[in-house]
């Protein structure tokens, strides 16, 4: 049985996987201190 | 441990370490993923697929990882009313669901090949599993009882008494006969030939950096947001 198959598709995952959770860790935190920084300027 | 209570102390230093911790984690997960796709050899038993184990590995550390960081933060939140542990016990709970998950499908994917099935309920892969679905009861809790940003007293009890799992998850090849194999690398040392041992650790290692680097990102996101919500609150109240 050919194991590389198995193997790109482990691979694939994580990093996709990965990069959803990292890239939605860092828009929601850019967005929350954009948010909180556009807030403190106001008077 | 009260000198980072304070959210601007605390972001002094987590806004350069989620760089860091970002940077070094892709780094050494690039280096310790390239050698061991391409450079380390094939195992004698497992064939090619053993190079799914540096990423599966990897991937079930954070899992339990991530349940024992939510277990002791929720134990200073409880007994030192620390603000940030509920903070920080919020922000672990989503990426630990993930790789938890991750840790299930690749698990799975490699048992394929090396036992012949997706899925075995054994002790091991079982009781991961019950991890998974304590992760997502503990976001749905958290997410439901949110009190200033961070998570009520009930989730935290709950955070507590479901690192009960994390106990028998190590010990579960040892407890019950399973397909899976018995603890390589113990305090005591490690049965892995250097050759299968050193693209693990460098991976093991970038996957930790790069967790602490999403929670950090993660608690800042949660902080903005209450600091947002507390602004609007007196704004309404002016």
């Amino acid at each position: 049985m050919n194991h590389w198959p198995f193997v790109i598709a482990s691979y694939a995952i994580v990093l996709l996987g990965t990069a959803i959770v990292i890239w939605g860790s860092y828009a929601a935190m850019r967005r929350a201190e954009a948010k909180a920084k556009k807030l403190s300027k106001r008077k | 441990m009260h000198a980072y209570a304070n959210p601007t102390r605390f972001l002094s230093l987590a806004r350069p370490l989620t760089l860091w911790f970002l940077i070094l984690g892709l780094a050494l997960i690039t280096i310790g993923s390239a050698y061991g796709l391409f450079y380390a050899p094939a195992d004698r038993l497992m064939g090619d697929s053993v190079r799914i184990l540096y990423i599966h590995v990897p991937t079930v550390w954070l899992a339990m990882g991530g349940w024992t960081a939510i277990a002791i933060a929720s134990i200073v939140q409880i007994a030192w009313r620390h603000p940030l542990a509920a903070v920080a016990a919020r922000a672990v709970a989503v990426p630990g669901a993930l790789f938890t998950a991750l840790g299930l499908i690749t698990g799975s994917i490699w048992a394929r090949p090396t036992w012949g099935t997706w899925w075995v309920w054994d002790g091991r892969v079982t009781s991961v599993l019950v991890l998974f679905f304590l992760y997502l009861a503990y976001i749905a809790l958290a997410f439901a009882s949110s009190e200033k940003g961070g998570v009520s007293r009930v989730t935290a009890i709950f955070g507590i008494v479901g690192a009960i799992n994390i106990p028998i998850i190590n010990r579960s090849v040892v407890w019950w006969n399973s397909l899976h194999q018995p603890a390589s690398i113990t305090v005591g040392g490690s049965s892995i030939d250097s050759a299968f041992l050193w693209p693990l650790l460098v991976n093991v290692i970038g996957f930790s950096l790069l967790f602490g680097a999403i929670v950090l990102m993660r608690m800042r996101g949660i902080l903005a947001e209450t600091k947002v919500e507390a602004r609007l609150k007196r704004m309404a109240a002016e």
